[in-house]
């Protein structure tokens, strides 16, 4: 099994998270992180999937997300040709002694501290997969409190976009 | 000044733009204003059911029969959920319908109010789409995409879940010209490069079969695959969804392949070379065990349905695309293929095998000492009713045994529950047939153990003047279970026993069918032997002004065979219990 990243654009419906989610549910497939968000047009939103599956079964709920009437369009991000991202909030304990340590992961890792209280400090860290993990490796010792994690994001690099023709098929669409 | 009307009205002229001549439903409290005018309506005649699940398989019966999209409707909560078996089932098996259910207002949804329930979840895993109205002035609208839906591509089921308040707001009707669904957009036409790739695999082929299934009979492509089948002289499997899409007198064709499949169609999938599946998805119960499922064929597999492809078995060429078009595109190129390069199909010496098989090992059965043969008794009704008849059938061994003794020789002419397997399909299926066919006969061949699940619907067949014609196969006992039990579980025939046999043979005749009949209006028979068979069978076709319903009451531990037991390969099929063919050392 592989980590395979599927942005999927869909009309901005009611329901179509519901649908989305349910389908993966019924068919037997597990979700490692989904991520919804508006786009660029607003009639259409974005989903990423993160699922951990084999190539066939990958093929299978590719098409079966296809036959969602409300689903516009499929793309599967390659991690080489895209840039991916997670948002992470961590609570981590601190005190006197341990702050500038702390301070100093939150730099090493090009994150930022967001909220101070006197025996605590909340990190705000993006990055892909990895580097989260190492840097909650690393802050492990301190002691985490409380994580709150975002799904992932993800774009292809270049100058295509894969909104461009996906926009032509929505009558009414405007670029905002 | 644009004319001002309710959203029910709104509803019902949608309906009627959308053709829709005939609706089976029951009435409640959230859909209640869509009946005011309704009961109005000059083009659309509502039936009233007495089970919305009747409805529904009304619905789909209407569909099969006529090839248009069949309509139901129902209340909010409990009748919504009522609703709900025969939209999986109509999603299984593909058939066009639309579900109108009333839903409680606006404002009330999601507060637990009296009688809702969340009809759109609940069938969001079983229907091809569905729709939430709460804005009376999408009524137009929605009904427009749901028949588009329902109707185009893969059929299937679409759901219509309208809020009371839209129902009672005031709008206007405005009929769209054009539908907005960009997400939407199945592709009919094959590709060329896929069907030229077929063609040639085709001609290269030395055991090839054509696989064909229910896609078939929905892309209306039995001519096309006639010409195909006679052009090529490939010998043809028809499956349960597509029995009647070939012509079962028809010298290629080697009957339905499966658990209860015939020794040839069985046998020829599991040693052709090549399968050509036009229109069918791979069951289980087609493949039995699947890794050892016709071992040494490449597959060609046509369907509209892209996600149908490779999805139980990896298709060799994978052709998304109508039936219709694919099976026509792929006799003008193999005749192309024949004129330009030479490449002819000659299966010439794998054909005559398996005719021979066919003819070493037909259906068939040992009549019983004493007692009715359900097998003979369905055999009688398709021959003196003829093909021009419609059948349909519950689910069961009176299921199996329709699909193989009676004559299917044109489509359309076989209704079942093939995908989800719904007990209770048969007599309100027939009943939506009847409508969707006025003046022809309508058989349904019905278990004893179907029967009792939806014969509720004799009522409204006598009251609407629906003159279905009902076969009660009555063994006294859920028979398909009962075979397993004897087979699988030593004979320990625990709660299978129904106690609607004769007194005689120690059953206690509850209820008895004849009386139960002539309660609901119809016309009560009974046939307890082979003497009287046919004057029972000519006397209900002789009866065209209300239902009939005939308890044939047969032997019952008649069991179908052949059969590949559940989850083993389909080399070990056998003909009857610890029989097996010798196709292998003889015949290949």
């Amino acid at each position: 099994m592989s980590r395979h990243t599927l942005s999927v654009l869909v009309e901005n419906t009611p329901g179509v998270l519901a649908r989305v989610s349910s389908l993966f549910m019924r068919r037997g497939f597990n979700i490692d992180s989904l991520a919804v968000g508006p786009t660029e047009i607003p009639e259409i939103s974005r989903m990423t999937i993160v699922v951990n599956v084999d190539e066939l079964p990958l093929e299978q709920v590719t098409k079966q997300l296809n036959k969602l009437v409300n689903v516009l369009k499929i793309v599967e991000l390659d991690s080489s040709s895209a840039v991916e991202r997670e948002l992470m909030l961590i609570k981590v304990k601190t005190d006197p002694q341990t702050r500038g340590q702390v301070l100093e992961t939150v730099n090493l890792f090009r994150a930022k501290v967001v909220d101070v209280a006197t025996d605590a400090v909340t990190i705000e860290a993006t990055g892909d997969a990895g580097k989260l993990t190492a840097m909650l490796n690393v802050l492990e010792p301190f002691g985490i409190r409380e994580i709150a994690q975002s799904g992932r994001v993800a774009i292809g690099r270049g100058s295509r976009s894969i909104t461009d023709r996906t926009l032509r098929a929505v009558p009414g669409a405007q670029v905002s | 000044m644009t004319e001002q009307l309710t959203g029910a009205q709104s509803l019902v002229r949608a309906l009627e733009h959308a053709g829709v001549d005939t609706i089976f439903g029951i009435p409640g409290g959230a859909i209640l204003p869509a009946y005011d005018p309704l009961f109005d309506s000059e083009k659309i005649r509502h039936i009233l059911v007495r089970h919305e699940q009747g409805a529904g398989h009304a619905a789909q019966g209407y569909a099969m029969v006529t090839g248009k999209v069949g309509v139901c409707m129902a209340t909010s909560g409990p009748g919504a959920t009522n609703l709900v078996t025969a939209i999986a089932d109509a999603h299984m098996d593909s058939v066009p319908i639309v579900a109108i259910t009333g839903q409680v207002p606006s404002g009330s949804i999601g507060s637990d109010a009296f009688q809702e329930a969340d009809i759109r979840g609940i069938t969001m895993p079983i229907t091809k789409h569905s729709f939430l109205v709460t804005d009376a002035d999408e009524i137009p609208r929605v009904i427009a995409e749901a028949f588009h839906i329902a109707g185009t591509g893969r059929p299937g089921p679409v759901l219509v879940d309208i809020a009371k308040d839209a129902l009672q707001a005031e709008t206007t009707f405005e009929w769209p010209t054009e539908l907005a669904l960009p997400g939407y957009r199945p592709t009919t036409r094959p590709h060329g490069k896929q069907v030229r790739e077929a063609a040639r695999l085709i001609a290269e082929s030395e055991r090839p079969v054509l696989y064909v299934g229910g896609g078939v009979i929905k892309a209306e492509a039995w001519d096309e695959l006639k010409v195909l089948a006679e052009m090529t002289q490939i010998p043809v499997v028809t499956t349960l969804m597509a029995r009647g899409a070939f012509p079962d007198s028809h010298e290629l064709h080697l009957g339905m392949p499966g658990m209860h499949g015939t020794v040839a169609a069985v046998g020829a999938l599991q040693k052709s070379d090549l399968l050509i599946s036009l229109g069918a998805r791979f069951d289980d119960r087609v493949t039995g065990q699947l890794a050892s499922f016709a071992p040494g064929a490449k597959v060609i597999h046509a369907d509209i349905d892209p996600a149908e492809i490779s999805k139980n078995r990896v298709a060799d060429v994978p052709i998304v695309g109508d039936c219709r078009e694919v099976i026509a595109e792929l006799i003008s190129t193999l005749q192309k293929q024949a004129a330009e390069d030479g490449l002819e199909v000659d299966c010439s010496a794998w054909k005559a095998q398996m005719l021979a098989v066919k003819e070493k090992y037909p259906v068939g059965y040992d009549k019983p000492k004493k007692g009715l043969a359900p097998q003979t008794v369905i055999e009688r009704i398709s021959a003196i009713a003829g093909p021009e008849a419609t059948y349909t059938a519950g689910v069961g061994q009176h299921q199996m045994w329709s699909a193989h003794y009676v004559d299917f020789e044109r489509p359309r002419q076989w209704l079942n529950s093939g995908g989800l397997g719904t007990m209770g399909y048969a007599v309100p299926a027939a009943m939506g047939a009847q409508v969707g066919l006025p003046g022809t006969v309508v058989w349904a061949i019905d278990g004893d153990g179907c029967f009792q699940m939806t014969n509720q619907e004799l009522a409204t067949c006598a009251i609407e003047g629906i003159p279905i014609k009902v076969a009660i196969i009555n063994n006294s006992s859920l028979g398909m279970v009962r075979q397993w039990q004897t087979l699988l579980y030593e004979g320990r025939y625990s709660n299978t026993d129904l106690n609607t046999g004769s007194e005689e043979s120690g059953a206690r005749r509850i209820p008895d069918f004849v009386k139960l009949a002539e309660a609901y209006g119809c016309i009560g028979l009974r046939c307890e032997s082979e003497a009287d068979l046919d004057a029972t069978i000519e006397k209900a076709m002789s009866i065209n002004d209300r239902p009939v319903v005939i308890d044939f009451v047969v032997e019952r531990d008649a069991m179908v065979w052949p059969m590949v037991h559940a989850g083993t390969s389909n080399d070990a099929i056998q003909i009857a219990r610890d029989m097996a063919p010798e196709f292998d050392e003889e015949d290949l």
